[in-house]
């Protein structure tokens, strides 16, 4: 498995029945993909739309029906359309369950930056700070570690997406909660030892007595 | 309301003006005014639109030109002239969330002097802005946000001016339709009253000033 697919496939185990969830752009996309068999869960993109279903088929795609990077989507049926007050408003406002976005940094103290690198790169942060302040739980989905470097960090020095401390973050070798503000290895990727993890994790883990293998 | 031509319709923008254009990525986009605003090489605009769009996709096409000088929005990270005119300064560029965005319209279309919102606490967001506490939470005080023009894409429209929406294209159009001095609206279909029941009109025809004509 590569490490996109075990981030992706680990978060689709936290999705429970009936839950609304919001997912990002990149590897929290792929998670739609690995959602149980029967597991009635309902996406929503944030550009209107609770109930996105897969890309159309050739041919069949509508060019008012797309995702919040502009991309053809389909509807599932009970789908449901609104405006963006609305949608914002369903963010904001605590009805979503699960938002999953992707990070830049995320820190020992469970805070998440993810939408600029001051001089480089300043798209705008579209979503990303309503979602990780409304939402009832947040997930961060990356990897681990970027050209070598950490990206679960002692201190985020970039700009912050909200002083909100998110709740768990999944990557290729990792499952990490945050209980109390304190980072702690909740689970390793399958055959990986816990000293491989902290080799590479910049941030202090608190590492619990047992510290079970991701089971997929 | 009165039934107007693209090129009518545009020609009451003056350079400067400040415009509310809906969309998402460019779906949803009034492209025939966007077309028109291109032709006409109106300059100067400051721009209020979620997004800066892809280049030759909905408000993407007045980078081309450099017709826009300011612009607020939430993200403009897939149009690289865009990106090129904020770094390069030509633009200025107010990045703000787009929960945010959208309630400081909808308090401009409604009256209200601001709203308080949780989001961008703690963060760069809160730079500037009055932090007030409610029940022991804090929130930001953002402003309304008005334009001199609204630029409006429905699915349906009727002699009145009422107006529906199509699926993901609806997004910020019934918004900004409450929040301009003139409101210009294209629609896919021009239909007679009655077509949409009143239960599906999701913009009241008094709201419209201006429907550009089909064909």
């Amino acid at each position: 498995m590569d490490a996109q697919t075990i981030i992706a496939r680990r978060v689709a185990q936290e999705l429970r029945p009936g839950n609304l969830v919001n997912l990002g752009i990149g590897i929290p996309t792929l998670v739609a993909n690995y959602v149980p068999k029967g597991l009635n869960v309902f996406f929503q993109s944030e550009n209107g739309l609770i109930g996105t279903g897969p890309i159309p088929e050739q041919g069949m795609a509508h060019p008012f029906l797309t995702d919040a990077g502009g991309r053809p989507i389909s509807a599932l049926p009970g789908a449901a359309t609104f405006d963006s007050a609305m949608s914002f408003g369903l963010i904001r406002g605590g009805h979503v369950d699960i938002t999953v976005l992707g990070g830049l940094q995320v820190d020992a103290g469970g805070r998440l930056a993810n939408w600029m690198i001051p001089g480089k790169l300043v798209p705008g942060m579209g979503g990303a700070m309503d979602l990780v302040s409304g939402a009832k739980r947040v997930i961060v989905a990356m990897q681990h570690a970027a050209k070598g470097k950490s990206k679960i960090v002692a201190r985020c020095n970039l700009p912050l997406t909200s002083a909100r401390v998110i709740d768990l973050v999944v990557t290729e070798m990792a499952v990490i909660a945050f209980p109390d503000g304190k980072a702690t290895l909740l689970e390793t990727a399958p055959g990986l030892k816990i000293a491989e993890v902290l080799a590479v994790t910049e941030a202090e883990l608190d590492i619990p007595d047992k510290v079970p293998e991701m089971k997929f | 309301m009165k039934a107007v031509s693209a090129e009518e319709a545009v020609a009451m923008i003056p350079n400067g003006a400040s415009i509310m254009v809906g969309g998402f990525m460019g779906v949803g986009s009034p492209e025939r005014l966007l077309d028109e605003l291109v032709r006409q090489k109106k300059s100067g605009l400051a721009l209020i639109s979620n997004d800066a769009a892809v280049p030759g996709k909905g408000v993407g096409k007045l980078f081309e030109g450099a017709q826009v000088s300011r612009m607020i929005g939430t993200h403009i990270g897939l149009n690289p002239k865009a990106q090129q005119q904020m770094l390069g300064k030509q633009i200025s560029v107010d990045l703000i969330p787009q929960g945010t965005f959208v309630e400081r319209i909808r308090a401009g279309g409604c009256g209200l002097g601001g709203v308080l919102t949780p989001t961008g606490v703690g963060t760069l967001v809160e730079d500037g802005k009055q932090k007030i506490e409610v029940d022991g939470k804090a929130y930001l005080l953002e402003t309304a946000l008005r334009a001199d023009f609204a630029l409006v894409h429905a699915f349906l429209a009727d002699y009145a001016g009422n107006l529906s929406y199509a699926l993901t294209a609806r997004n910020f159009n019934p918004v900004m339709a409450m929040a301009a001095n003139t409101v210009i609206v294209t629609a896919e279909h021009i239909v007679p009253v009655g077509v949409i029941a009143p239960d599906h009109v999701v913009t009241p025809g008094p709201l419209v000033d201006y429907i550009v004509a089909n064909g």
